[in-house]
């Protein structure tokens, strides 16, 4: 039996939540209470076969899943099964697939207290689970017109749950919002592939990243993929669908949707490191001795977006009164840090210095290590938002106050999220904060110094909230305020259980998560290899 | 000029046309209109990419012989349509909402209301 799992996992991890969606509606028929039980044994099912498939990875390396049967017969081809869609999972893709499978499973529990009072439950839980199908199936494929259609998934399903509340006119508009933009990302990244197959005549990555030459369409389409997947990451320009969505939809739909979120930086990462990764030391410009790598040119520019996420981020979230659109700013400027480590380590590619090479290498680990310690501090803080909206229908900051008396948990909870966002020690955010630090200040100090600088005024501007929304006097109409459900308190102390286990052992999830993560990203040959080299 | 260079020219067209009518147009069905654009011109561009000249249709068992046009462009086409056609039908129900709303479809009004 657990055999059977292992080896299916791949497939069974993208196919369990998909059956869960569709049975939904169905249990749903019997009785509230079932189907919530049974929505939460298929993420908790999920989850468990993601634990398999990390532990699967870590002591077999790359495990590739082919559907549709085994070789196929026809003509001479270089890899014959990889004209099928397969499934190809390395320490990268196992790594995010944990975030994918945490996230949901603490939606889902909040969920149960949280959207008690709503219509449309059975739909609500439906568009949940195909989301994390979807994203799952994102971060698992080695079939880049596969993540075309995952992505597709993942956008439809969240814009349906952004807009949720219709009978609310801001989540309709940034359900719009959300919807035109990622529209035009994927299909953004459908021209691209369509740019490779024309070349290649193949759609798996390893295949095209095995013969890619880097010519004139390459480059448009390294453009294009670029743009649609960090505007899919909210990298800063394209960041202003994130306010809106994050900030209009329910609470237990937004820590989804960051998971999704980091879905397309993964999508970004793997374009970059993998099927550009034998061109990153082409050489494009020459001036006498000094040679310009690609590598370095794109790192230059995606650490000046970083540096722009991370000031956009910082300043609206000080100027922000709603709560929950000043988290959303918050995630802005941490996606700008984890953008920020891989464009230093990309900076660092072609050095020939070993202490610039080893910093590098410590600044990607710190990028890596921080999607996880980002996905879970900005999950809370949204989590806390969203109780603080259940049990008082207000986010804005002017209207709300004295919570601590009667919400106990949820203001531990909160100040937990609040020491992590903003990388206090003992919790996580402070681990792989310290690590992107310590590197760039290497690479570069100023970069360093605008990091710290940064991460100190979002302490401030937590700072600013915990004293208007938890301290101070009890505003009289706040004067009944109940803490939350029981689900709802277990859905935000699983993710605040992890944040203190990660920022108490750091070293155990490097050594067994961000390290495979890290050399599998490296190791493009390796990746490639695995499908060229037969099953 | 070759007559297979046509149909790249159109899908630059209906893409810049597209590009052109989400940036700058301020009407939401116009908005809706220029993502479909795109979205064709993505489709057109599939297409071409698999078609030879003098082909004919792949179906491998009534194939008259000589060349047959590649058939997983066509494949890939077909699924991004359908892709196409449910993300048409939410964007259209989201500004059905938004009409209910705000009473316009106008951007420019939409934001003004909003702070």
């Amino acid at each position: 039996m657990m055999d059977f799992l292992t080896t299916h996992s791949p497939a069974l991890i993208v196919a369990i939540p998909l059956l869960g969606a569709f049975l939904t509606p169905l249990i749903g028929k019997i009785n509230d209470k079932v189907r919530n039980i049974v929505v939460i044994l298929f993420v908790a099912f999920t989850t468990f076969l993601i634990a398999l498939l990390i532990n699967e990875v870590a002591t077999n390396g790359i495990v590739t899943y082919v559907f549709g049967g085994g070789v196929a017969n026809i003509g001479t081809l270089e890899a014959p099964y990889a004209i099928r869609i397969l499934f190809e999972i390395d320490g990268m893709n196992a790594f995010m697939a944990l975030i994918a499978g945490i996230l949901p499973l603490a939606a889902v529990i909040y969920s149960w207290g949280f959207m008690k009072e709503e219509t449309g439950q059975d739909k609500y839980y439906t568009l949940i689970l195909l989301m994390t199908a979807g994203m799952l199936g994102m971060i698992l494929t080695g079939d880049l017109f596969n993540f075309f259609v995952f992505l597709e998934i993942t956008s439809i399903a969240s814009c349906a749950l952004i807009a949720f509340r219709t009978d609310n006119k801001y989540s309709v508009q940034a359900g719009f919002k959300y919807i035109v933009i990622s529209a035009i990302g994927a299909l953004f990244v459908l021209f691209a592939i369509a740019i490779f197959y024309g070349q290649y005549d193949a759609l798996n990555m390893a295949i095209i990243a095995n013969n890619i030459t880097y010519g004139f369409l390459d480059k448009v389409a390294l453009v294009i993929l670029i743009a649609a997947l960090a505007m899919k990451a909210g990298l800063a320009p394209m960041h202003m669908w994130i306010p809106d969505a994050y900030g209009r939809s329910p609470a237990s739909v937004t820590i989804v949707l960051v998971g999704a979120t980091l879905a397309g930086l993964y999508g970004g990462l793997r374009v970059i490191f993998t099927i550009y990764g034998q061109q990153l030391s082409t050489v494009l410009h020459k001036i006498e001795e000094i040679e310009i790598h690609l590598s370095q040119i794109l790192g230059a520019f995606i650490l000046a977006l970083a540096v722009l996420s991370i000031f956009i981020g910082v300043f609206m979230a000080l100027k922000r009164s709603d709560f929950k659109k000043m988290i959303a700013y918050a995630a802005v400027a941490e996606i700008g840090y984890m953008f920020l480590a891989i464009g230093a380590y990309l900076i660092t590619i072609s050095s020939e210095d070993p202490q610039m090479l080893a910093a590098g290498i410590q600044s990607l680990k710190g990028g890596i290590f921080h999607i996880l310690n980002d996905s879970l501090d900005v999950g809370l803080l949204l989590l806390v938002a969203g109780s603080v909206y259940f049990a008082t229908k207000q986010t804005s900051l002017n209207k709300l106050g004295g919570l601590a008396r009667n919400m106990k948990y949820t203001t531990i909870f909160f100040v937990i999220g609040l020491l992590a966002v903003s990388g206090m020690p003992p919790m996580n955010g402070f681990a792989s904060k310290l690590m992107i630090y310590q590197s760039t200040f290497q690479i570069n100090p100023i970069i360093s110094i605008i990091a710290i600088l940064c991460s100190i005024m979002l302490l401030a501007a937590f700072v600013k909230v915990f004293q208007s929304i938890f301290l101070g006097p009890v505003i009289p109409s706040l004067k009944n305020v109940k803490e939350v459900p029981k689900s709802m308190l277990i859905g935000m102390g699983i993710i605040a259980c992890i944040i203190i286990f990660i920022g108490l052992f750091p070293n155990i999830v490097i050594e067994n998560l961000v390290t495979p993560a890290t050399n599998a990203l490296q190791d493009t040959t390796g990746y490639i290899s695995a499908i060229t080299g037969g099953v | 000029m070759n007559v297979f260079f046509v149909p790249y020219l159109a899908v630059a067209a209906l893409i810049i046309i597209g590009l052109y009518a989400v940036i700058l147009k301020r009407n939401l069905i116009k908005i809706v209109i220029g993502i479909t654009l795109i979205e064709s011109g993505v489709n057109l561009f599939l297409i071409t990419l698999g078609f030879r000249e003098n082909s004919t249709a792949p179906i491998y068992t009534s194939s008259p012989g000589g060349i047959m046009s590649l058939p997983v462009p066509q494949a890939l086409t077909l699924t991004s349509i359908v892709i196409g056609v449910a993300v048409l039908a939410l964007m259209l129900t989201l500004v059905i909402h938004i009409y209910r709303h705000y009473g316009t479809l106008d951007v420019r009004k939409i934001k003004e209301v909003e702070e």
